[in-house]
């Protein structure tokens, strides 16, 4: 027999006194590595132990991203937490639950299979006995490595998994506090930092005394090369502080940005690493009759969180102490102990709920502007905070891209070559990443080397500007040409998609471009192109739900467009319809989506998510852009960079048509790309003209239907 | 240019020492270590940090405590609590109306006001209500469907 593989973070974290830990008053805890950011992840895997453990969601209390209590899982992010973290709680709790049942055995004197667990309870053929999870605790080796041998319980006999647990953090966060923001330790000392506003940026002169008088307080200032933070009793000081300084601080040198006429076109012969991706396709003989060949436009987005990023940090005896809502706390640590340089073991980093994170945002940032001015205050919490401005415009941006594709077609309209071209900046830049430490107050520091271009997210993650370039259409060879620009305008790293909104958008309205161009409805054309029998079903199911068949004409303004994707050609399925009013401006009015995730933890949650998913890429599509005014700046309010609001809204449904017995498939970013390319192919619905460039504004829309 | 200033907090008089333009969210956390109210933007563009005054859904990121002497301000708190909640709140827990929560006290606030004035309304209205706040997580069909469940929970209808 083979040894049986163990879930990856299993096998990185092997005791299962890592993961689970019997404790007072019937209480579970359970550890992940994973991260809350408003997904829901803690519940779906309470969900999963509670399932393998026999005992209900209310024992749990979790501990979650703490470097010195959890299990570490790298970063929660791309979709997933549920099959790693999951997989690994599901394996070990099945473990635990095997124990413990064993060593009841020896008690009482039986085989273990005559015993059970209820509500934590062993059971002896159905009767109780004195023992429990807890009384036992002792007589069980939590620290022995999990073998995973321990068989799982089968989908028909699920309690929990499955099931629409309510979310167990939402009460703390409705009825106040619970968020990193809302905590004040004793002697808390507030700090603002000034950030440099361009690349390379030198700070001028700054006095505590001036900042003092202007503020109207004592006001402290940590200077430390071209970083700068200033330091106040109370919040309310120090943002006065801080406007002063800001209104003070002279900037020079370095490379100030202006203005070009289009960010992603700017992509387009910057120095670039090339590389050449060869697909393999059907072979075909049927001569090629016509060619075409579009080119699609994404900007630079922004993370548009609606808190400001915050964190704690406590420096005592030489050792740092640090609350973040990072999404990678073990990374954050390896970047804190490379920037402050000291070793990685005298530093504790813990993870605290922040406001909704969609990637790699100024978590990890504004965490070492605290480690900073802890270092020059030491014996005392500092909590830093980033203004709204600094929340839009120094934190990461999500790359702008351009994707061109070019087909030639036999004379049924199918492509006979398919050929795609990507420009766009680094998806993956986060902390630790690639041995960087990718923190915005490091590159300030005196003495600092500036960052060398960063590679992108790894083939085996997923790809990050070639994420979903991979069309799953029965296509002829697909020949993908990356280029991975050296040095993007903006600072660029991951956010929620990564390359998928840009690359769907773009394959799936020249797939409808295709289908418009051989009068076939966009729906049978895609399935006339498609084997995989999931992919099938999201698709079928989506026009089902809409009413597809009944669907208006077009051309008159109201438009009905569809698109498909599987994200990252490995994790969920998914397939939108969009139903919008294209006049003036787009309104959109219904999104319908079928998504196969396999087997779905939490039906409610994970519906949450694609919800969540098709609201954030519509505002992406129909409104976002990171643009460099005329003064050099980037957007620092809400008017200068404006999100979809709640009359804007579209209606969601949302549908799960896959199958219990599949393997869960991350599903959190599943939505993006489909949503943006259905909206694009509703627009060309309802106008009989294409925008390719997103944001699809009312200029863009005037403009294509000028021609 | 520091004083006191009285004015009624969540059904309660209370007085605070500040400076005559801190803002009322700055004293809401900072001096009275209410957290509910929070802040977004500081540019009354979010709503992250709405509270009723005298029953208006107001931001008090930027709202100067000198001008509240004798009003009456309701926080998020003040709307209920785990045990005694506001319909809305109640609501928004039945409907799992929220990802990450952040916005969600200024959307109790905006959100009883408009149901004060109007119990029964449509997704159209609710959606009007709350278009001075922000959610980026995307919650918003499930907030409006909870807001018009709260509706139905004070006319007595069935939620």
């Amino acid at each position: 027999m083979n040894a049986p593989v163990l879930p990856a973070s299993l096998r990185d974290n092997p005791r299962p006194a890592q993961w689970i830990g019997f404790e007072a008053e019937g209480r579970v805890r359970l550890a992940t590595g994973k991260v809350e950011l408003g997904q829901g992840i803690l519940t779906a895997l309470v969900q999963i132990a509670a399932e393998e453990l026999r005992v209900p969601p209310a024992r749990f209390r979790t501990v979650s991203g703490e470097t010195d209590a959890a299990p570490e899982e790298g970063f929660t992010a791309g979709s997933q937490s549920v099959e790693a973290s999951g997989g690994a709680i599901r394996q070990v709790a099945a473990e635990v639950r095997a124990r413990v049942l064993a060593a009841a055995a020896l008690r009482l004197n039986c085989a273990p299979s005559a015993l059970e667990v209820a509500d934590g309870r062993i059971v002896q053929d159905g009767a109780p006995t004195a023992l429990d999870y807890w009384t036992l605790a002792d007589a069980v080796d939590l620290e022995r490595p999990a073998e995973g041998t321990a068989a799982l319980t089968p989908p028909e006999a699920f309690r929990y998994i499955g099931a629409a647990l309510p979310r167990v953090d939402l009460p703390g966060k409705v009825f106040g506090g619970g968020f990193i923001h809302d905590r004040v330790p004793d002697r808390l000392l507030h700090a603002r930092a000034l950030h440099r506003p361009w690349p390379g940026a030198v700070l001028g002169a700054l006095d505590e005394a001036t900042l003092s008088r202007v503020a109207g307080g004592p006001v402290g200032l940590v200077r430390l090369g071209d970083f700068a933070a200033v330091t106040a009793e109370t919040e309310a000081l120090a943002g006065r502080a801080h406007e002063a300084a800001e209104a003070r601080a002279a900037w020079s040198g370095g490379s100030p940005r202006a203005p070009v006429p289009s960010e992603p076109l700017a992509l387009v012969g910057a120095e670039a690493t090339e590389r050449l991706l060869d697909i393999p396709g059907r072979a075909t003989a049927a001569p090629a009759v016509a060619r075409i060949a579009a080119r699609y436009l994404r900007p630079y987005l922004a993370h548009g969180s609606i808190a400001p990023s915050v964190a704690l940090a406590l420096w005592e005896d030489g050792r740092l102490t640090v609350e973040t809502h990072s999404q990678g706390v073990g990374n954050l640590r390896i970047a804190l102990a490379q920037a402050l340089g000291i070793g990685t073991e005298a530093i504790i980093v813990r993870h605290r709920p922040g406001a909704g994170c969609y990637g790699h945002n100024g978590a990890d940032d504004v965490a070492l502007d605290a480690a900073l001015v802890a270092r020059a205050r030491p014996g005392r919490w500092v909590r830093a905070q980033f203004t709204r401005a600094q929340e839009l415009s120094v934190v990461p941006f999500g790359s702008a891209m351009v994707v061109d594709l070019a087909a030639e077609l036999d004379a049924a309209g199918r492509p006979v070559s398919w050929a795609m071209e990507v420009f766009s900046g680094t998806h993956g830049q986060r902390p630790g990443h690639n041995g960087r430490m990718n923190l915005l107050a490091a590159e300030a520091l005196a003495g600092a080397e500036p960052t060398p271009p960063a590679p992108d997210v790894p083939d085996a993650a997923g790809f990050g500007g070639l994420r979903n370039a991979v069309a799953l259409y029965d296509l002829p060879p697909q020949r993908i040409m990356h280029h991975l620009v050296a040095r993007p305008r903006l600072r660029t790293s991951s956010m929620r998609g990564l390359g998928t909104h840009g690359n769907v958008f773009a394959l799936e309205s020249f797939i409808d471009e295709l289908a418009l161009r051989a009068g076939e409805d966009p729906l049978a054309y895609r399935l006339s192109l498609l084997s995989d029998p999931r992919a099938r079903r999201v698709l079928e199911a989506v026009a089902e739900m809409s009413g597809w068949a009944g669907r208006p004409a077009g051309g008159d303004g109201v438009g009905w467009g569809i698109a498909f994707s599987r994200y990252k050609n490995r994790a969920a399925y998914l397939a939108a319809v969009v139903e919008l009013v294209a006049e003036e401006t787009i309104a959109l009015r219904r999104v319908w989506c079928a998504v196969d995730a396999g087997l779905v933890i939490n039906p409610d949650g994970a519906a949450n998510q694609i919800e969540g998913g098709v609201i954030q890429a519509a505002s992406w599509t129909v409104k976002e852009e990171v643009r460099v005014d005329a003064d050099g700046s980037l957007p620092a309010s809400w008017e200068a960079y404006p999100i979809l609001t709640f009359p804007e809204v579209p209606e969601v449904f949302v549908r799960f048509v896959g199958s219990a017995g599949d393997p869960s498939l991350g599903l959190g970013e599943a939505a993006v790309g489909p949503t943006a390319a259905a909206i694009g192919n509703a627009v060309a619905h309802a106008l009989g003209v294409r925008v390719r460039e997103m944001p699809l504004t009312r200029e863009r829309v005037a403009a294509a239907l000028l021609g | 240019m520091s004083g006191t200033i009285g004015f009624t907090l969540n059904g309660r008089p209370v007085t605070v020492s500040a400076r005559a333009d801190d803002a009322l969210l700055a004293v809401l956390r900072g001096t009275l270590g209410l957290m509910a109210t929070r802040f977004g933007c500081g540019a009354e563009a979010c709503g992250a940090c709405m509270v009723l005054v005298d029953g208006v859904p107001t931001n008090s990121c930027t709202l100067e405590i000198a001008r509240l002497a004798g009003r009456d301000v309701v926080t998020a708190e003040g709307l209920g609590t785990a045990d005694a909640p506001h319909p809305v709140q109640a609501a928004l827990l039945d409907e799992q109306a929220g990802q990450c929560g952040y916005c969600l006290s200024g959307i109790q606030i905006a959100a009883a006001a408009l149901l004060a004035r109007n119990p029964d309304p449509a997704r159209a209205e609710v959606a009007e209500a709350l278009a001075g706040n922000f959610c980026r997580c995307g919650a918003h069909n499930r907030i409006i469907r909870a807001v018009q469940r709260a509706g139905r929970m004070m006319r007595g209808a069935t939620p």
